[in-house]
């Protein structure tokens, strides 16, 4: 493996919504810098909008104000947010918006010229070619060098500041040494965690990208960056077997959700995001299940705009219903819900950030999924905290100089890799490893087996299930650059499994039912209106109570 | 869920293995395209979208309720047409103006 140094001025690891909002608001600004955005797979369809998204979730319609979708967000997650983040993000939405049409996002309106809302905070849209979109104006910039088909698997650390990563390339046989004077952290959240919903032949068919591994928060913890709200664990809510969008139906037909008696039930339990899931949870456990999204009745008309909105965000959901040869107007649509994620774009899970989205590492941002305290960001959010973390990388890259690389670092870190070249052929493979820790995670921290729930023995148990996997995928062996990146991929979300029952264990209430159901502390308490941070040091987990960040209030990083 | 190539089609000009989010497009020995691991599809349908030849088809696995029906892509300029090839000899066409937005 042939090693290849690269330096520039922005290093922007995941070109997703973030990643690629970032660099085209850096490279607009701000023609003399070099611009270097870096991802697994090709931007033009990498990440979880690779198929498209169906709406723009997170907008300010007519009448309501930032104000007010701040609150809506600190409802849903039940306190646990940052209002300061929340309320600099929401404030830019619909500038974003404007912009992203303007590259060529097809929004609906009216006769007036008005976006069409969907509900109060939705946009109607066709997102199928997002990513082309994104991937576009991005290529319209020649300070902006875009590094496709590369995993990054760590970042350099150097006297505590960020100053680059590195990276594999599995078709090119090369380990990318990748130096920066400011780094944005864009990867995504972190799926295939835990068993998924169809663990045979489509385990990969879910909810969020089965090839967001969680790289940005692995890579963060491993080098002591303080991290959020990992116990707030997303659980969709969605289309059996296909796993698709169920909000289309909810809010585009109005389809309430029934159980199989036909009576509704949300309103016994709540209507937040959490409780949602929960209640369909606890219909199946009374005997009531399976549970549906009452279409049976509507138009053909409405039939034919549903296929072909799933057409252009989920094209499974339209094959199964002309494959089956009957429609939503015919049959309701069954629901369940999915295996958990950490995905901070819908909770609050990820980096520890301050109001420019800088980590708690120096030359380190972090925007979109993996920044935490900020949920419902959805994909506008995550243009917005792009915006932000790229303007602040730009002061913070403007006083640094390109950074001078310790060549002992970098020589450690290939051998490192190296290593599991050298291994001898282990017994175990690195798929087996995933399945062993999706079955843990499954099993004693919560999974769609065990409902959701978990009590702390439970919790035990899975801590030391998952060191053991640790401690065998260090002894994996790689044939091939390709099977060195699962190996990596493995790693990551090992690492990220270890944080979360950390955070799991720390929070000693259900302040959210299914996201984080403990058994042993069944009631939300007051006392626990705080977050639940962590930071690795030393081979620890260390978990770090703060204060609330309430309205009209900043938090700053203290040195 | 996943996809087939059909080698017979593919001209070798690797754009499908250029999108895959996953990257589990490779080209065989003989230049044509290949999946390398048909379980870890997510079912994105963008190398569908690529493909001019139309030789990528998208089903359900038997596991999700798939019945052997099979979708592919023809990616027109001001259009993409969703054909559905139910196995008995009849298709079925949706097709999307790229300038319409969802209704719902």
């Amino acid at each position: 493996m042939e090693i290849k140094q690269q330096a520039t001025d922005v290093l922007i690891i995941g070109g997703g919504a973030a990643g690629c909002y970032a660099a085209f608001t850096i490279a607009e600004q701000n023609p003399a810098l070099s611009i270097l955005l870096v991802d697994k797979a090709n931007i033009k369809r990498s990440g979880c909008l690779a198929a498209g998204v169906n709406a723009l979730n997170a907008y300010i319609t007519k009448g309501q104000v930032p104000e007010d979708y701040v609150a809506y967000a600190k409802r849903d997650a039940e306190d646990i947010v940052r209002e300061d983040l929340l309320l600099s993000m929401a404030q830019g939405l619909n500038r974003v918006t404007q912009k992203v049409e303007s590259l060529g996002l097809v929004i609906l309106k009216d006769a007036n010229g008005e976006y069409v809302a969907r509900g109060n905070r939705n946009l109607k849209i066709n997102g199928e070619n997002i990513k082309p979109i994104l991937a576009k104006e991005v290529a319209r910039h020649k300070n902006i060098t875009v590094l496709n088909h590369v995993n990054i698997i760590d970042y350099i650390n150097q006297s505590g500041a960020v100053i680059g990563a590195y990276g594999l390339s599995a078709e090119h046989n090369l380990f990318y040494v990748l130096t920066a004077k400011a780094v944005i952290c864009a990867t995504g959240g972190a799926a295939g965690l835990y068993k998924p919903n169809n663990p045979g032949f489509s385990r990969h068919k879910m909810w969020y990208s089965p090839f967001n591994t969680g790289a940005g928060y692995a890579m963060g913890i491993r080098v002591g960056a303080e991290m959020t709200t990992f116990e707030m664990r997303f659980i969709a809510l969605r289309c059996k077997d296909t796993i698709s969008p169920t909000g289309t139906l909810a809010q585009g037909v109005l389809a309430a959700q029934i159980n199989s008696c036909g009576e509704e039930y949300q309103y016994k339990y709540g209507n937040t995001t959490a409780e949602r899931v929960y209640a369909t949870i606890q219909e199946n456990l009374a005997g009531r299940g399976p549970c549906y999204l009452k279409t049976k009745g509507i138009s053909l008309a409405q039939e034919e705009a549903l296929k072909k909105a799933y057409l252009n965000m989920s094209p499974a959901q339209t094959l199964k219903w002309i494959e089956s040869g009957t429609g939503p107007g015919q049959d309701n649509v069954e629901i369940e819900a999915t295996e958990p994620y950490i995905v901070g774009g819908h909770t609050a899970s990820g980096y520890w950030v301050d109001g420019n989205r800088a980590t708690t590492l120096p030359g380190l941002f972090a925007a979109g999924d993996v920044a935490g305290g900020c949920p419902q960001k959805y994909v506008t959010g995550a243009f917005v905290e792009g915006e932000i973390a790229g303007k602040a990388a730009v002061v913070y890259a403007a006083k640094q100089k390109l950074p001078k690389l310790n060549e002992g670092l970098l020589e450690q870190k290939y051998q490192y890799v190296q290593e599991y070249f050298h291994n001898e052929i282990s017994l175990y493979s690195t798929g087996e490893l995933e399945e062993a820790m999706q079955k843990v995670m499954d099993t004693y921290a919560g999974g769609i087996t065990s409902h959701y729930q978990f009590n702390e023995k439970q919790l035990d148990l899975a801590q030391q299930k998952i060191e053991k996997i640790v401690k065998l995928s260090k002894k994996l062996n790689a044939a091939d650059t390709y099977e060195l990146v699962r190996i990596f991929e493995l790693k990551e979300r090992l690492t990220v499994c270890q944080v979360l029952i950390a955070h799991l264990k720390a929070r000693h209430e259900t302040r959210w039912h299914s996201f984080a159901e403990n058994l042993d502390y069944p009631n939300k308490s007051q006392a626990w209106e705080k977050y639940v941070n962590s930071r690795y040091h030393a081979g620890e987990i260390k978990i770090i109570f703060r204060k609330l960040v309430g309205r009209g209030e900043r938090y700053e990083h203290q040195n | 869920m996943s996809i087939k190539i059909d080698k017979t089609k593919c001209i070798g000009c690797q754009k499908c293995k250029q999108v895959c989010p996953g990257n589990l497009i490779r080209l065989d020995k003989q230049g044509k395209a290949e999946i390398h691991a048909a379980e870890e599809c997510w079912g994105c349908a963008s190398c569908l979208k690529e493909c001019s030849q139309n030789a990528i088809r998208y089903y359900l696995g038997a596991d999700m309720g798939g019945n052997g029906t099979l979708l592919y892509v023809k990616d027109n300029e001001t259009t993409i047409e969703w054909v559905i090839d139910k196995g008995d000899g009849t298709t079925e066409s949706i097709i999307i103006n790229k300038s319409n937005s969802n209704s719902y």
